[in-house]
């Protein structure tokens, strides 16, 4: 898993509440068995006219020029849904590395912080001051001091994570690494309640 | 002070808490299904790790398979290619796997408790949001991503933080027309899209002791709809009877050993919920839902909210561009609206009791004729219980066709779809954008809902066919 520590850069504002997973990535794209490709079908049915790559819609936030960045910010419940990670691999296939909402479903969150990209929860009234920027102006997220600020202004907030994840993600760890250094004690678990 | 349900579960897996973190928790059963579990069987190999308890996993193949003609190979490619991976998989790290073909196939949420895997007190996890359904036997069950399946099968443990407990109450009797499939989408219109979510959901009353098992796996199964980590009923004599004599129950001594354990899962007296919701059966009416997630959901009779009604600018923004989507107006009612397809099918309603109601519906009479149909069992067990009981030949005089067991139109992935603009009155659990299909409407509703669009083509409340 790739580290993250800090990153400023500007966002993509994605103004729509309950952005559900299969909004992320749609099921007809879920046949691959590897993890990778997944960003070029992120988003693929707001992205396009009747699916076609050179029918662009001009009113979805992704193909208009003026936003750029690795910052995507979306209204409350993002990730609602199936539990497919397909939609945390094509967030990051795409180039996001940080997510920015009001509030996540349980599952898109782990899902993402297992990838690398950082879901950052902030205030609803903190998510309006971000949508109230220009495209040019950016945010910067520093997952040492669990800030995000918006830098025209100055105006930041702090963001919750819990220690562990939070090691993990500055140092590119996964659960996985722990959960093999653990089997002794899961054998004794097992021991103990067979 | 005493325990819920469910933390007298969680608590006795906890094989370690980690300080400021997750809990690692101990898995007894793992499903997986052919969508998200290849690349955790990847991500073992290329560390180089085992599988740490192979036996303790179950698979089968169910998002990509078709629901016609399943002696023949999948057409698709990718789709072949996918479930192909699966046999390779389970075959090289020796798991149990119920494919295409096998007597016990059908949709994971179906197998696992017709076959006695679920059971009380366990923790269950599967690649799918929708492994809730395993919680209406008392068990802790949960959807997981694909970084976790893989977890699961280096570990047999997971890394997850502890969630908040809410308890629904649903008390009293439910009005005739109106099934368990109503009480789900009655709670999440009332709590929204993301009104449990952070929340370990257990539903109670006498409403839910009233119900059989497959109803109460209707109720569990859709949890996840309103955001919940997943839902839960304590199990009572209605769940061991329905366990006992199945395939993978335990048997003799054994038996009477878990039904003892089995009994004491119950929430304590004096225990805490940190939310707590109470709701009439009486209440409800047959459900229906207009919008593009499923908290978007009305009575049958009821009227579309109006634009005005929303106060908040995204929300009207994302009201409206539901409506958009869906081809509605705001204010309007849906009754006597012409739908073009009807599912009855998926993880949600395909099991055998979901089939006597929709039976029961269209005994004796004809399906209307523009109505399109895509009428699936959950499992080849569901399939062959149907034939069992004389079902198939009610549907066949009806001029509805059954297909074989698979997750089939719930989803837009294998071939079943409904084509786009079309609407569809539907028995699953997602009527987000394009989940049928790009383009397509969903309507989800009961299967009792779903029979009565059957004969008459339109939105129908079930109690003018009944009465």
């Amino acid at each position: 898993m790739q580290s993250l520590q800090k990153i400023t850069s500007r966002f993509i504002p994605l103004r729509i509440e309950n952005v559900d997973t299969d909004q992320i990535i749609p099921a007809r794209f879920l046949k691959a068995t590897t993890k990778d490709g997944f960003g070029k079908n992120l988003f693929r049915d707001w992205r396009y006219e009747q699916d076609d790559e050179t029918k662009p819609k001009a009113d979805f936030v992704l193909n208009q020029s003026q936003y750029s960045g690795e910052i995507l910010v979306a209204a409350k419940n993002f990730g609602c849904g199936s539990s497919r990670e397909h939609a945390a691999w094509s967030i990051q296939d795409y180039g996001f590395k940080v997510v920015v909402s009001s509030f996540f479903a349980d599952i898109f969150k782990n899902n993402a912080l297992n990838n690398g990209v950082l879901p950052v929860t902030v205030s609803d009234a903190f998510l309006q001051q971000i949508f109230a920027q220009g495209a040019k102006d950016t945010l910067s997220v520093d997952l040492e001091a669990q800030t995000i600020t918006i830098d025209a202004t100055g105006a930041f907030e702090k963001f919750d994570i819990n220690s562990y994840k939070k090691t993990c993600l500055l140092n590119g760890y996964d659960d996985i690494d722990y959960l093999l250094s653990m089997k002794t004690e899961i054998e004794a678990y097992e021991k103990a309640n067979q | 002070m005493g325990k819920t349900l469910f933390e007298k579960i969680w608590d006795k897996h906890v094989v370690k808490q980690i300080e400021d973190g997750p809990s690692v928790v101990y898995i007894d059963k793992h499903f997986i299904h052919e969508v998200t579990s290849p690349q955790a069987f990847s991500g073992i190999e290329k560390r180089g790790a085992q599988i740490f308890r192979p036996q303790q996993i179950v698979a089968t193949a169910d998002h990509n398979v078709p629901t016609m003609q399943q002696e023949l190979p999948i057409k698709d490619a990718l789709s072949k290619f996918q479930v192909d991976t699966l046999i390779e998989n389970c075959k090289k790290h020796d798991v149990e796997l119920y494919g295409l073909g096998h007597k016990y196939q059908g949709i994971v949420h179906v197998i696992g408790p017709e076959l006695g895997i679920t059971q009380p007190g366990m923790t269950i996890v599967c690649g799918d949001s929708h492994t809730s359904t395993h919680g209406a036997f008392g068990s802790i069950a949960f959807g997981i991503g694909t970084s976790e399946v893989e977890m699961v099968f280096a570990s047999q443990c997971i890394m997850q933080s502890k969630p908040k407990v809410m308890r629904i109450n649903i008390d009293g009797t439910l009005k005739n027309g109106v099934v368990s499939k109503d009480i789900i989408l009655y709670i999440i219109a009332q709590i929204s899209a993301s009104g449990a979510t952070g929340y370990f959901v257990e539903y109670a009353g006498s409403a839910i002791r009233a119900l059989s098992m497959e109803a109460r796996m209707t109720i569990c199964n859709m949890s996840i709809e309103m955001g919940a980590r997943g839902g839960m009923i304590a199990p009572d004599q209605t769940t061991f009877d329905y366990i006992k004599g199945r395939l993978f129950a335990p048997q003799g001594a054994d038996w009477d050993k878990k039904l003892a354990q089995w009994k004491e899962l119950y929430t304590d007296a004096d225990a805490k919920f940190d939310v707590e919701i109470n709701i009439k059966a009486e209440d409800i009416d047959p459900m229906i839902t207009y919008g593009t997630n499923p908290g978007m959901g009305l009575s049958i009779t009821g009227k579309l909210p109006t634009v005005e009604s929303f106060t908040d600018a995204t929300e009207k923004q994302n009201y409206e561009k539901a409506l958009a989507y869906m081809g509605l107006t705001a204010g309007q009612s849906l009754l006597g609206m012409p739908v073009q397809n009807v599912f009855i099918g998926s993880c949600t309603n395909s099991r055998i009791e979901d089939f006597r109601l929709v039976a029961g519906v269209i005994k004796g009479k004809q399906k209307d004729p523009n109505i399109k149909t895509l009428i699936v069992p959950g499992s080849q067990e569901v399939a062959k219980q149907i034939k069992a009981e004389g079902l198939d030949k009610i549907f066949a005089e009806a001029g509805v066709e059954i297909r074989q067991a698979g997750c089939s139109a719930c989803l837009g992935m294998n071939e079943d779809k409904i084509p786009a603009g079309e609407y569809c009155i539907s028995t699953s659990n997602r009527n987000f954008e394009g989940r049928q299909g790009a383009g397509a409407r969903t309507l989800l509703a009961s299967p009792l809902t779903a029979a009565a669009a059957l004969l008459t083509g339109k939105i129908t409340d079930i109690r003018d066919i009944l009465n």
